[in-house]
């Protein structure tokens, strides 16, 4: 059973650093499973899906690019802000050619970067047509949709589109769209995933990032925990490492009954990588209570070789339908 | 590796009056700029060191607490060689406030404030934080109360950014749109203004469509309080690049030893290079090495199987993996450093060992300094990989 049962848009975000695009992908690809289609769409202009998935460059349109197990297929999107404006005026006011000309005079890109607000508008806007796309409307129909999102330091004012809007258009048709998207971000039918490393900075950010989400009136999803590594200093030895006070008597026996040749350099050089191992496993212990008191539902992935390459996504894309994420 | 030139950074520190941290995001560079302006204020000089986006405990260990754009003296240097050190945090809007200060009365500035076209432009543009970085660097510089001003760049994905964003905010202003949506009221309806005139009116009414009659009024109001500042924007943004070229500046490049990060570490020294430069070298962050590089990976995992079969020396096994491990993340390392060295052989490197934790009060960043001044010889990891 999955834990989020009504949702049909994933937003994931995360840290730079953390692998929020590779575990957008997997998720994608453990939504698709047995049978389904789900988009997987960026909005940063990154074309990190097309290298993930080792494509060429994604254009403004939605193309496969993987099939999941048991049938299901996933598609890409890489929005881009001017085409999706272009898009907009010529669906809603017939403006093809009006569009086109004020692209080649730049007004496109003025207006995109310099409008309040007007970007992230355009962005999610797009992402929430799909999610939305009906029977009778043209365009593919999803299951779900996942979202490479900004990173989480931006997150929270990302999705507040109605919010950056407000302050440039009081009405009009771009508050009006702002004030859909927002109804979708705000409903059940959104969860918004944070990738996160066990390290200070990243811990922090989403513990910041899921207050800001929540005084926003938005809905976190999972924390996803990714890179974990297994701590290899068993329990009963761990506070000895930490603390620089292992029993080198017990590794240089350990080391002779291996017939590993024991100087004593070598016994403490072990015990010095030992005890960095150690420090490192405690620090990890803390981030992971800073992240239990958050209350969100916790997956974890751990530290793999082949992370991003196809057979890594599907790895994890297992372990998060493994989880009940998916 | 042994041929590897090294960073001499004590004598950077004691002759160098911008040193300019810049490298991919998530490397260090904060932190590296930190210890650095630590070490020279202790060994006697006058040190600013402007962060951009410091890690917040890091922010607490030099008291910057609030962000209120000016530097503050950090308590706890050691101030017996004379020196002194003062930290600041970059605020861009404020930043950029200050600047609309300077060109307009403050009846228009209060205008400009308010508009959202600024708020836009002074909280969200790509490269504003970068152009405010500049700018607020050309201002302290000028200030002339320092003898070192040590500079963190911008988090961004690209090292480049820090180069190339702030003319492009300088572009955009100066920009064709700025000058089309101006032009009428200066130039009236000169002939060739026609085919603007035109684009301008499809424009305004697109606009007026989609965002309403408020959205352009405020637009109109940006642009025409505005308008005696645009060309400024380039001009500044030239001439604070013109700072980076002068003697007395040098650029250090902070990577780790990955993939990524080294790539935009050789676009960088390739750019600098190109736009004549001056680098000083790479501090490669986050190394791993080994005490025991002897005992090899097989070895090492060998042993702890054969004992595991055995039974009852857990405690060894687990620490012949635990090396086993960090051996092949040294090697792995000390390889990725070669392939580095080999492509650029002239750029001098310093190595920082990977830290248990993170860095977050002035001992830690004394001995990140005393690391960087030369506490890991580079050709350590390189025996790791014997």
């Amino acid at each position: 059973m999955s834990d989020f049962p009504a949702v049909k848009l994933h937003v994931v975000s995360g840290k730079g650093g953390t692998g929020k695009t590779t575990v957008a992908a997997s998720l994608a690809l453990a939504l698709a499973a047995g049978g389904r289609q789900v988009l997987l769409t960026e909005v940063e202009a990154r074309q990190g899906i097309a290298q993930l998935f080792d494509t060429p460059p994604l254009p403004y349109e939605e193309r496969r690019v993987a099939v999941a197990r048991g049938g299901g297929e996933v598609y890409a999107l890489a929005i881009d802000p001017e085409l999706a404006l272009l898009e907009y005026l010529e669906k809603f006011y017939n403006l093809r050619r009006a569009g086109a000309m004020l692209r080649k005079l730049g007004a496109i890109d003025f207006a995109t970067t310099i409008a309040p607000g007007l970007r992230d508008v355009l962005l999610t806007g797009k992402v929430m047509e799909a999610a939305t796309r009906e029977r009778r409307g043209g365009g593919r129909l999803y299951d779900a949709v996942v979202l490479d999102a900004p990173p989480t330091g931006r997150i929270a004012k990302f999705l507040n589109v109605n919010t950056e809007v407000a302050a440039l258009a009081r009405m009009g048709p771009v508050r009006h769209q702002a004030d859909s998207v927002m109804a979708l971000l705000r409903s059940n039918k959104t969860a918004i995933h944070l990738v996160t490393v066990l390290e200070e900075m990243p811990v922090q950010e989403t513990v910041d990032g899921v207050a800001e989400l929540r005084s926003s009136g938005l809905r976190p999803g999972g924390v996803i925990v990714n890179m974990m590594r297994d701590p290899l200093i068993p329990d009963h030895a761990l506070a000895d490492a930490a603390a620089g006070v292992l029993d080198l008597a017990e590794v240089e026996t350990g080391l002779k009954a291996a017939g590993v040749e024991a100087t004593a350099a070598t016994v403490a050089a072990l015990a010095a990588e030992a005890t960095d191992h150690a420090q490192r496993v405690q620090l990890e212990q803390q981030e992971r209570e800073t992240l239990a008191a958050l209350e969100q539902p916790i997956y974890k992935i751990p530290l793999l070789t082949d992370a991003s390459e196809l057979s890594g996504l599907h790895d994890i894309a297992k372990r998060l339908q493994d989880q009940g994420m998916v | 590796m042994s041929d590897v030139l090294p960073l001499d950074v004590d004598g950077l520190l004691s002759t160098a009056e911008i040193i300019v941290c810049c490298g991919a995001g998530g490397v260090g560079k904060t932190t590296t700029a930190a210890a650095l302006a630590v070490r020279a204020a202790e060994q006697g000089r006058t040190v600013c060191v402007l962060t951009i986006d410091p890690a917040r405990r890091l922010a607490q260990s030099m008291g910057l607490t609030e962000l209120d754009n000016t530097p503050r003296a950090v308590d706890g240097i050691d101030e017996t060689a004379g020196g002194r050190l003062d930290a600041m945090m970059l605020d861009m809007k404020r930043t950029f406030d200050d600047i609309v200060l300077q060109h307009a009365d403050e009846a228009r500035a209060r205008q400009i404030f308010a508009n959202p076209f600024y708020l836009s432009l002074s909280s969200s543009f790509a490269g504003t934080q970068e152009y405010m970085a500049m700018e607020k660097l050309g201002q302290l510089k000028t200030a002339g109360t320092w003898d070192l001003i040590v500079v963190d760049t911008p988090p961004s994905r690209s090292a480049l950014d820090f180069l190339d964003a702030p003319q492009r905010l300088g572009r955009f202003l100066d920009g064709r749109m700025i000058r089309i949506l101006t032009a009428p009221a200066r130039a009236g309806g000169r002939a060739y203004l026609k085919v603007f005139t035109i684009g301008v009116k499809v424009f305004t009414d697109v606009l007026n469509r989609i965002l309403g009659a408020q959205a352009l009024k405020d637009l109109s109001l940006f642009i025409a309080s505005f308008e005696t500042m645009f060309g400024g924007f380039r001009e500044r943004a030239d001439q604070t690049y013109k700072l980076l070229k002068e003697p007395g500046t040098s650029f250090l490049v902070v990577a780790v030893p990955e993939r990524d990060a080294l790539r935009e570490a050789a676009y960088f020294v390739e750019r600098l290079e190109a736009d004549q430069m001056p680098l000083a070298g790479m501090v490669l962050n986050r190394v791993h090495a080994s005490g025991a590089p002897s005992l090899s990976v097989e070895r090492s995992l060998a042993a702890a199987e054969s004992l595991d079969e055995a039974g009852g020396e857990e405690l060894t096994a687990a620490v012949l993996r635990l090396h086993a491990e960090r051996l092949a993340s040294a090697t792995r390392d000390a390889r990725r450093a070669e392939q580095f060295h080999s492509a650029h052989p002239k750029v001098r490197m310093v190595q920082v060992a990977a830290q248990a934790g993170d860095v977050h009060d002035l001992d830690g960043l004394r001995a990140i300094g005393g690391e960087l001044a030369g506490g890991l010889a580079a050709s350590a990891p390189a025996a790791a990989a014997g």
